[in-house]
């Protein structure tokens, strides 16, 4: 884990494997059962992995409270990294960060890839684009986020369930109001140039496969993956599907 | 000592049919607006024979719960600054972190004051966990936007040259400019409750008056000792008038009477726990390992007796809420030696909030209750 000093915020970067860059901004929970993920990543591409402020334990600078300051501070660090025709890769919380980055800026970019994003309102008023996970007992969030074998915490230490604690936090920090999703996102996903992957799980309960084709529509000529087996995190379920399919799709631009 | 008779102005018929979810996700349909009617003119009954009587009043707001309807603490108060003539008036509190406009606070607070001619006392409060969810109310950000509509509301109350600008992380005006101003100058007396020696720190910095809500012998001694050494430290005095208890008071002709009224009422601390866990752990509200914890093994809550025992709060008789100093409860003597008790114990105290009325206890038994503490209790109280 390299540590960066970026736009003031100061950030823990883990930075694996060989090849074109990849800059991956992670979901919002259960960092370490990512590893065999970024591990399977890291055999196509250069991992760069950062922690988003908050999660990794650090409070964020006071006047750094919204998902578009996500935004900024990956976009300089695409900067400082000097990266070039880079693969944006972002999971459920990170997946709408990377959304934000593309629109502002793909001059960096050379594809972007999302795995079940939260972050654009496609649905009507009364219509609930992402599950409530707020107002569920965990037990229930658990199915609505797993297919099959959901993490058992009775074998999580102590500190990675305040790792866990902490996850929900900042993504009430971040997402809280409006949920998870930023009003005028949907209205500029055209902006999004660089070619496109989108990756689902087709038992997601959290941000349904339906949300997704949605989704995939208002992007130009984004591909949509639907994996079967897997929730929300079919980068933890369908570990080596997962890999498979970016390492055979838009992502693979060099 | 003060004393302030505090209702919730609950809807206890519906909590048989509500079973073991009394808040958030409830149906209104369970409510019966004419039998809720006839409960609310009751409660503010037994809330104006306090003029009569010399107890205080205190109310405060919870939202989408059968155990509270004073969704709106300031409708009470607004109908008792003005059928009361001499009692004080405390709303304990207003959850200001929860109310996304702070201007409108401070116009309701100022109103009330002037109506009652200056008996209002105002607290603001974090207001319990489980409010998050009815005010969709950022959790991760609450601490914070307490402070700032503390700040903007007292500088509303007490900026009379025209508008100033606000433009902060969590509010923004660019013309505050409160009508009426308060009755009383600058502004009415600040309250705020506490429930952690943390939080007792920064209300003793300001030296407001620090509220203990139920946290009885254990807990209490070392909140009340956090605020002196903090309001000392900041050139406050930390006289008694700025501690308040509240507890659950039950006073009859013999022990048995009193018991048996605080048995009732105690079904307002009974039925807390009656929700959903996940409600009570909102992400920020409370830190990381505590809600890491509940996510692993979601825990009971507690209430702690005199020995370091618990007993579970759901189910507590009133003997080990008496124990626990979160109940006071028999003839007048008796419960004016309990109030003697806790008062040495916690290093003495300025205002006793006393739950007079709670639970399925009848109109007639809180007239009694709160006539008999008036008469036997309050007197002797009153050299304290």
């Amino acid at each position: 884990m390299e540590e960066m000093k970026i736009a003031g915020v100061t950030l823990d970067i883990e930075i694996t494997g060989e090849g074109p860059p990849l800059l991956y901004l992670p979901a919002e929970s259960f960092g370490p059962l990512h590893t065999p993920f970024i591990s399977g990543l890291s055999e196509r591409w250069k991992i760069y992995a950062p922690r988003h402020p908050g999660f990794d334990g650090r409070t964020p600078p006071d006047d750094f409270r919204r998902v578009e300051d996500l935004a900024y501070l990956y976009l300089d660090l695409l900067d400082a990294l000097d990266l070039d025709r880079a693969v944006l890769l972002g999971a459920s919380f990170g997946g709408w960060v990377a959304m934000e980055m593309a629109v502002r800026a793909s001059d960096r970019l050379g594809a972007l890839g999302l795995i079940a994003p939260v972050g654009a309102k496609l649905g009507a008023r009364e219509e609930r684009d992402f599950a409530d996970i707020f107002a569920a007992p965990e037990d229930e969030n658990l199915k609505i986020l797993f297919d099959g074998d959901a993490p058992d915490y009775t074998g999580f230490s102590d500190d990675e369930m305040t790792d866990a604690g902490r996850g929900k936090q900042y993504l009430a920090y971040y997402g809280w109001k409006p949920y998870l999703h930023n009003p005028s996102l949907a209205r500029w996903l055209h902006r999004i140039k660089v070619p496109t992957h989108l990756v689902w799980g087709e038992a997601d309960g959290f941000v349904g496969p339906d949300y997704g084709r949605r989704l995939a529509d208002r992007i130009p000529g984004a591909k949509l993956d639907i994996l079967s087996g897997a929730g929300h995190y079919p980068q933890i379920e369908k570990t080596a599907e997962t890999v498979g399919v970016l390492t055979n799709g838009p992502c693979v631009t060099q | 000592m003060q004393v302030w008779h505090f209702s919730e102005m609950a809807y206890h018929p519906g909590w048989e049919e509500l079973g073991n979810s009394l808040r958030n996700v409830i149906p209104s349909r369970v409510y019966d607006p004419k039998l809720g009617a006839d409960l609310y003119h009751r409660y503010l009954d037994e809330w104006a024979l306090c003029d009569e009587l010399g107890i205080n009043i205190m109310v405060n707001e919870h939202h989408t719960t059968a155990t509270c309807t004073t969704s709106v603490c300031t409708i009470p108060m607004a109908i008792l600054a003005r059928e009361t003539k001499k009692i004080r008036l405390l709303c304990l509190g207003m959850p200001i972190a929860n109310r996304m406009d702070a201007v409108r606070v401070a116009e309701e607070y100022s109103m009330i004051d002037v109506i009652s001619r200056g008996r209002l006392e105002m607290g603001f409060v974090k207001a319990s966990p489980f409010e998050v969810t009815p005010a969709n109310s950022n959790p991760a950000t609450l601490q914070e936007r307490f402070w700032e509509a503390h700040d903007l509301i007292l500088k509303a109350m007490t900026t009379h040259d025209g508008p100033f600008n606000w433009e902060g992380d969590h509010f923004q005006y660019r013309q505050v400019n409160v009508w009426p101003r308060p009755y009383q100058d600058p502004h009415p007396p600040v309250w705020m409750t506490v429930s952690s020696p943390g939080s007792a720190k920064l209300v003793g910095e300001k030296g407001y008056v620090v509220a203990s809500l139920n946290t009885g012998y254990a807990a209490t001694p070392t909140i009340f000792d956090t605020y002196r050494k903090s309001a000392e430290a900041a050139g406050h005095e930390p006289s008694p008038d700025r501690f308040a208890y509240l507890a659950i008071v039950g006073v009859g002709k013999t022990e048995e009477e009193g018991r048996r009224r605080a048995h009732q009422i105690l079904d307002y601390s009974r039925t807390t726990p009656r929700a959903a866990h996940h409600f009570f752990f909102p992400p920020g509200y409370v830190p990381p390992e505590v809600l890491g914890r509940e996510m692993r093994s979601p825990s009971t809550r507690m209430i702690t007796l005199r020995d370091g025992s618990q007993a579970v709060m759901q189910t507590g008789s009133v003997d080990e809420y008496i124990d626990a100093g979160i109940a006071f409860a028999g003839t007048p003597d008796t419960v004016y030696a309990q109030i003697k008790e806790f008062y040495d114990h916690v290093g003495g105290l300025g205002h006793l909030l006393m739950m007079g009325q709670g639970g399925h206890i009848s109109h007639e038994d809180t007239v009694d209750n709160l006539t008999l503490f008036s008469k036997e209790v309050l007197p002797r109280l009153a050299d304290l």
